[in-house]
Formats: structure tokens, C-alpha cells, sequence
């Protein structure tokens, strides 16, 4: 059964279609790379998955549990989104890291807050803010950050901001961590400590959407790589398939811009 | 020279007096206009219509006429046209009533605000925090607070140290604070008549005051200067 399903999803900004009818599966384990020129629909399709917009038709699934149907509305109630948006991680392009925290705190937050939720925390409480410090710190040391864990957002460059993000992101441990052009806000020189550590989440079967600009990295990572064209799936497979032997004109023709350069 | 010196002891006492109730009604403007704000911006920001529209309205009055007008109409209007002087005589009724119209005067003043500092904040910050599990509510006061907070205090410093001026405007209904009290000494009070340099010497309290609030504000401002 695969992780992830969408079926037929769809997403309307005013009279423009962002999404039309976009279906796709993700199996356990896999790299998922999204390509596609800006305003193809990629970053609506994240914020779809993530419940930071709602799409207008379609079906969610994670592991088989229908998350959204737009034909329910029942399942569209705000208390029970937050709980499904923990299947999925985002990491933006522009980091949002909270300014007033540190590194470390920024990790832990929202995993503390969760905890607070648990009916035995007010007995165990020490123990399990520890044990959350700790995963903190490990996930930071992870990223190459354990020097770093006490400095504030506006300490750090923006590859260690992004890195810092995705640590963030793991700390819920979603089945998915979707990537919203996580490289788009730095310049060459950082933007390859950020896609190293991408890659090494890809190494040890980390479930993952990317969107990206960058080719070379969507190609090499992935396991499976999605072309989108105004709002549609024009063509996907494997990074083979799609980057050598693209069967679309359209696709081709996007491809083609970024051999020149 | 060597009057005032000898006027001087029972001038400073009245002047005291009538100081500890410009700072009265000082605080108490504060208290309670500080979460009155809050609550007439996240009105005026609501999406029912209804409710923005009003409290805009609202704000537009409040901000488009003189204080001291608002300070008249809500002491005299309830008794005078309404035959129910709600403020009770005395000092107390006065004060009631001058705490009320700067109360609703400075919370306008304020939602403005707090409208801009939480507009401020990064709608990023806010996604971040949903994605993230968090509730609207941990989301307001654990992540967009402190950055809203840290946006506002420069314009706020601003607002407490005019509000400290305008305390002088409740004289308008004769609340006894230190303009009150200076000026006592005109028409004669304490044995003491047709002075005018009492009536001077206030400025050197609002002065003095102002003085360490500005350290106080100055003292905040640095301590959220740790992040950005």
C-alpha cells in the first residue's frame, strides 16, 4: 500500500485553476522530486498536503486513512486538521524559523506543547521534556549544528537557518517531509550544505516531496520525479525516464532551459 | 525669592497630593486600556464584517475627536441629559469618570497598535506553527507575541509619555491631579493666593516622570534586542 495517495486533488485561486485533478502515489521510503517552471502548481500542491490551503475537490490518503475529502466536510473541522497535518513535514523556502528562540528551542517547541497534551506528563514531566531535549540535540548534531544549538535565528547563515528547519521538521517524525524549494533563498555556496543533509535523509529512507529548481540535485536524490505544467502532472517516472528520455514536448522543452544554463 | 522659599514646603505637599492622582489615573489608563486594545484590535482585524466594520467605526470617533470633548460628554452626559448621574459626586465620580475616557481613548490609540505589530509578523511564522501541530492560541502566545511585542514597543513608548501629558486634560472636570493643584494657589489655597510659579513648577514633575519612564522603555526596548 503506498504511503501517500491523492486523488483527483484540485485548488482554485479566484478563476484561476492552480490544481487541476492532480493524482499521485509515494511509496514508503521514496524521494519524491517536483518539478516545474513557477506558477506550475507545486508549491500549492504542498500547501494542499499540509493543510495550509484547502483544496476545492480530491481525496488525501496516508497510509490508506482518508485525511481529506472534500466531499466531507466533516473531516475539514479545524481541531481534527492539526492532528492529521503531523503525517507531513514542511520546510519552507524561506526557513520561518521563530526569531525569540534558539536553535535548540525552535526543535523542541512544538514537540514540548505536544507533550503537554499527554495524560502522564505532569508525572513524568522532567523525564520526558529530557528525553526531548536530547532528541533535539541529536537531530542538531545530525544536521552538523551541535556548535550552533544555543545561537538565534539571526546567528546563523541561511544554510544553517534551513538546517536548523529541518531538524525542526523531524523532531514530529512525519511519515512525509515535504520540501518547498528549500534552497531557493541561498546562494550557491550554502545551498549545498542544505541539499547534503537532504541527501543523507534520502540515504536512510526518509519518505520525502521536494520541489525544486535544482536539476541536478531532483535527479541524482529522487526516486521518482513529477514534471507539473499549470496545474497538471505532465509527465513523471523515474529520474531516468524523465530527464533522459522525457516522452512530452513540454517537458522537453522546460528541460532544455536548464541545459543551457 | 525668599517668598517662595518660604511657600515652598506647603506647595510641594499640595503638588504631591495632586501628583499621586495624575499617576492614579495614569496606571490605571494603562491597565485597563492595555487589554482593551488587544480586544478592539483583533475586532477591528475580524473577517465578520459586522464587527470590524463597528469597531472601526468606532475607533475613527474615538481618534477623530479631542479628548477633552470625549472626557466632557462622559462625565456630564449620564447625568445631565440621561437623569443618571452614574459617577456619583466627589473626587471618586470624577476619577471614575476621567478613567473611563482615557481608557477608551488610549485603547483606540493602542489597537492601532497592536494591529500593525501583528500584522507585522510574517504570516510564515504563523504556517510554520500550523504545520507544526500548534493551536491558534499557542501559536499567538508562544511565537507571534514576543515579535509583536518586540514591533510595538518603540510606537508605545511614544503613546505612555503623551498619556502622561494628557492626564492634565482631566482638569477640564476638575479632577484634582497637579495642574489642579498648582493652579489652587492662583485663587488662593493653603493661606498662600496669586502665585503663578507653582502653577510653572509642575512641569518639572510630569518632567521627572517622563525622565524615567523613557529609561524604563529604553531599558525594555534592549532587553528584546537579543533576537531580530
Amino acid at each position: 500500500m503506498p504511503i501517500l495517495e491523492v486523488e483527483n486533488l484540485c485548488k482554485t485561486f479566484g478563476r484561476t485553476s492552480v490544481l487541476k485533478k492532480i493524482n499521485l502515489s509515494l511509496e514508503q521510503g521514496q524521494a519524491l522530486s517536483i518539478i516545474g517552471s513557477s506558477g506550475s502548481g507545486k508549491t500549492t500542491l504542498l500547501r494542499c498536503l499540509n493543510f495550509l490551503e484547502t483544496p476545492d475537490a480530491g481525496i488525501i490518503r496516508v497510509n490508506g486513512e482518508t485525511l481529506f475529502d472534500a466531499a466531507d466536510p466533516a473531516a475539514q473541522k479545524e481541531s481534527s486538521i492539526r492532528k492529521k497535518r503531523l503525517h507531513f513535514g514542511l520546510v519552507f523556502q524561506s526557513f520561518n524559523l521563530f526569531p525569540q528562540y534558539t536553535a535548540l528551542e525552535n526543535v523542541m517547541l512544538a514537540e514540548k506543547l505536544l507533550a503537554a497534551e499527554r495524560p502522564d506528563f505532569k508525572a513524568k514531566k522532567k523525564e520526558i521534556l529530557e528525553q526531548i531535549e536530547a532528541q533535539a540535540a541529536d537531530l542538531l548534531a545530525q544536521m552538523g549544528l551541535s556548535n550552533r544549538m544555543k545561537n538565534y535565528p539571526h546567528q546563523l547563515s541561511g544554510g544553517q537557518c534551513q538546517r536548523v528547519a529541518i531538524a525542526r521538521a523531524l523532531a514530529l517524525h512525519p511519515d512525509i517531509l515535504c520540501f518547498d524549494e528549500p534552497t531557493s533563498a541561498l546562494d550557491p555556496e550554502l545551498t549545498g550544505e542544505v541539499l547534503r543533509v537532504i541527501r543523507e535523509l534520502a540515504d536512510k529512507n526518509t519518505t520525502m516531496i521536494i520541489v525544486t529548481h535544482e536539476m541536478a540535485f531532483a535527479r541524482d536524490v529522487a526516486d521518482h520525479v513529477i514534471f507539473m505544467d499549470d496545474g497538471t502532472i505532465v509527465e513523471q517516472g523515474t529520474p531516468l525516464e524523465v530527464f533522459e528520455n522525457p516522452k512530452e514536448e513540454r517537458t522537453r522543452q522546460f528541460l532544455s532551459h536548464y541545459r543551457q544554463g | 525669592m525668599q517668598l517662595i522659599l518660604e511657600q515652598m514646603p506647603v506647595v510641594i505637599n499640595a503638588l504631591n497630593t495632586g501628583f499621586i492622582q495624575t499617576l492614579k489615573l495614569f496606571f490605571v489608563t494603562l491597565i485597563g486600556a492595555f487589554p482593551l486594545g488587544l480586544l478592539i484590535a483583533f475586532g477591528s482585524m475580524s473577517r465578520f464584517r459586522p464587527l470590524s466594520g463597528f469597531t472601526r467605526l468606532v475607533v475613527w470617533i474615538v481618534r477623530g475627536t479631542p479628548l477633552m470633548i470625549q472626557l466632557l460628554i462622559i462625565y456630564y452626559f449620564p447625568g445631565l441629559v440621561l437623569d443618571n448621574p452614574i459617577w456619583g459626586g466627589g473626587e471618586t465620580g470624577r476619577f471614575l469618570a476621567a478613567s473611563t475616557a482615557f481608557i477608551i481613548n488610549y485603547a483606540c490609540y493602542f489597537s492601532e497598535i497592536y494591529r500593525g505589530g501583528i500584522q507585522g509578523v510574517p504570516i510564515g511564522q504563523e504556517e510554520a506553527g500550523l504545520v507544526l501541530g500548534m493551536t491558534k492560541s499557542q501559536i499567538f502566545f508562544r511565537i507571534k507575541l514576543l515579535q509583536m511585542i518586540k514591533r510595538i514597543v518603540p510606537p508605545m513608548s511614544n503613546e505612555i509619555i503623551t498619556l502622561v501629558k494628557d492626564t492634565a486634560l482631566a482638569r477640564i472636570i476638575a479632577l484634582q491631579e497637579v495642574i489642579f493643584a498648582g493652579q489652587s494657589f492662583l485663587k488662593g489655597s493653603h493661606g498662600i493666593s496669586g502665585a503663578i510659579w507653582p502653577l510653572f513648577f509642575t512641569a518639572f514633575y510630569y518632567l521627572i516622570f517622563n525622565g524615567l519612564l523613557t529609561l524604563l522603555l529604553g531599558w525594555l526596548e534592549k532587553k528584546l534586542d537579543y533576537f531580530r
